[in-house]
């Protein structure tokens, strides 16, 4: 069996080059979807009979709420990975994509909220999918927090892999004790938004940003995943030979590289 | 009374003890470990009584702040009693395995040869013992002084128990999360009040339909329900935890 490229993908030399050679071709494509996505959601396509031009927060709103529940899982995974294999790089995936996720969850709440001060009348509603994914940011803190707090990065690696997976079997159960809570306590909420109704017009925009973000997460993640490995390898030797310029541009550009510590 | 805690040390280190020379089942261990809790508990029965005081003193502060009317505090009174519930039973969590921790008790439980994840439940047992039934037993009285009906009783107690069962399961889990961290108790409620959020809401409710005196059987199930699943999977992932927190 050819499992060489997989295995390579564990090294963190490897992925390191890796990570930098693949960034742009998720940046660049992410860069056009989302300006294709945006002018398409933004400019084409016709308002909402009922919401007018409001609605079209939707193109930034529903692609945050998707990648924070992607971002979630992909985190989740990858650290149940490196907890069941002992793999480093996928811990430093997991540690990569927390505050990528919380940012993401951030960015939905806000837009969310934004979204129901004309539409309900009030920034804060308490329905069920801001409430679920403003506990989905405190689990994302939490997962954070207990990183940041463990000196031992091996440490803090498995100790946070083993909340992540408590969290993934958690969040179902959040979500659907949320829901029933809150149909109980107050009328459904006037917005209802039927996704397969949009005509194409509307959806196809909206499939633009859902790609491009995804796109955009990835580019992020690998930049992030380098500074990790970086900052995880620092002692290792090829980090010098990675970073130090090759002998020909030195000679070329002569001058001392400003901005960085010797 | 210490005789019988040499007899959990060895109940429970029995590969290493020439006195259990047949290998003791995990049952055995298990509840020896629960004893052994217990015992050690008892002896220092001034921090016993700290959860229900704590819970005492919440329940004061919500009339204080909010009105004397019982009428106003009967429609507060399923979220006061069960956000009073929850802080209580974070409080002692912290300490849950901090001391057995340090006098490599843990150590001895991993490396015991049975499984560690059942000692580990047997110690959050004893944790619900010690927290979650007294609190069950005296939310009724704090419900009282909230204007609730007598009727209501019964089904305070049943979903206080319950679900405080689950409590302690996601709070051991948060404790042994957090056992390498120093001064853990911000990040301690950080980590398990959003996972215990769905027994807040179940619990709330049926403790509402309670008082209410309609049926409860509904959410108290779904506290259940919170409950098993959290007996079948916390104590794997307390002991993945302890483990990583072991090496």
């Amino acid at each position: 069996m050819a499992w060489t490229w997989f295995h390579r993908l564990g090294s963190p030399p490897y992925i390191y080059s890796l990570a930098g050679r693949l960034t742009p071709w998720f940046a660049w494509p992410a860069a056009l979807l989302m300006v294709g996505g945006l002018y398409g959601g933004l400019i084409l396509a016709p308002p909402d009979y009922q919401q007018g031009d409001g609605f079209r927060i939707i193109y930034v709103h529903a692609p945050t709420a998707w990648m924070s529940l992607m971002v979630y899982t992909t985190m989740a995974v990858s650290a149940a990975i490196g907890l069941i294999w002992r793999i480093k790089v996928s811990h430093a995936v997991a540690a990569s994509c927390a505050p990528i996720g919380a940012s993401f969850t951030l960015c939905a709440l806000v837009t969310g909220s934004l979204w129901g001060a004309p539409m309900w009348g009030t920034y804060w509603e308490w329905d069920p999918r801001l409430t679920s994914e403003l506990i989905l940011l405190f689990l994302y803190l939490g997962y954070m927090g207990l990183r940041s707090a463990m000196e031992d990065v091996q440490r803090a690696d498995r100790a946070s892999a083993v909340l992540a997976i408590v969290g993934v079997v958690n969040v179902p159960i959040i979500h659907f004790s949320v829901t029933w809570w809150n149909s109980l306590h107050q009328a459904p909420s006037v917005m209802k938004f039927d996704r397969p109704n949009l005509p194409a017009s509307m959806l196809m925009p909206l499939l633009m940003m859902l790609l491009g973000f995804t796109l955009f997460f990835v580019a992020i993640l690998l930049v992030r995943l380098r500074g990790e490995v970086l900052s995880r390898e620092r002692t290792a030797s090829w980090i010098r030979e990675a970073l130090s310029p090759p002998m020909s541009d030195r000679s070329v550009s002569g001058k001392p590289i400003s901005g960085v510590r010797p | 009374m210490s005789d019988s805690i040499a007899q959990a040390a060895t109940a429970v280190n029995g590969s290493f003890s020439d006195r259990a020379r047949t290998p003791r089942s995990g049952l055995t261990a298990a509840t020896l470990a629960l004893t052994r809790d217990l015992r050690l508990a008892f002896r220092k029965r001034g921090q016993l009584i700290q959860p229900l005081v704590f819970f005492a003193i919440v329940t004061t502060l919500f009339p204080l702040a909010i009105s004397p009317e019982l009428s106003r505090l009967r429609d507060v009174a399923p979220g006061v009693l069960w956000v009073a519930a929850l802080l209580s039973s974070q409080l002692a969590l912290e300490f849950l395995f901090r001391d057995d921790a340090q006098d490599g008790t843990l150590e001895q439980y991993a490396l015991s040869g049975q499984s560690l994840s059942g000692l580990l439940f047997a110690k959050t047992s004893a944790h619900w013992l010690l927290t979650g039934l007294p609190l069950a037993l005296m939310a009724p009285l704090a419900g009282l002084s909230l204007g609730v009906p007598v009727g209501a009783v019964p089904g305070i107690v049943a979903s206080v128990a319950v679900g405080s069962v689950a409590l302690s399961l996601i709070g051991s889990m948060g404790a042994a999360l957090t056992l390498g961290v120093k001064r853990s108790g911000a990040l301690l409620s950080l980590l398990t009040l959003p996972l215990a959020m769905p027994v807040l809401i179940f619990g709330a409710r049926a403790t509402e339909l309670a008082i209410k005196g309609e049926s409860y059987g509904a959410p108290l199930e779904l506290l259940g329900a919170v409950a098993v699943l959290g007996i079948t999977l916390a104590p794997l992932a307390t002991a993945a935890a302890v483990r990583v927190n072991l090496e």
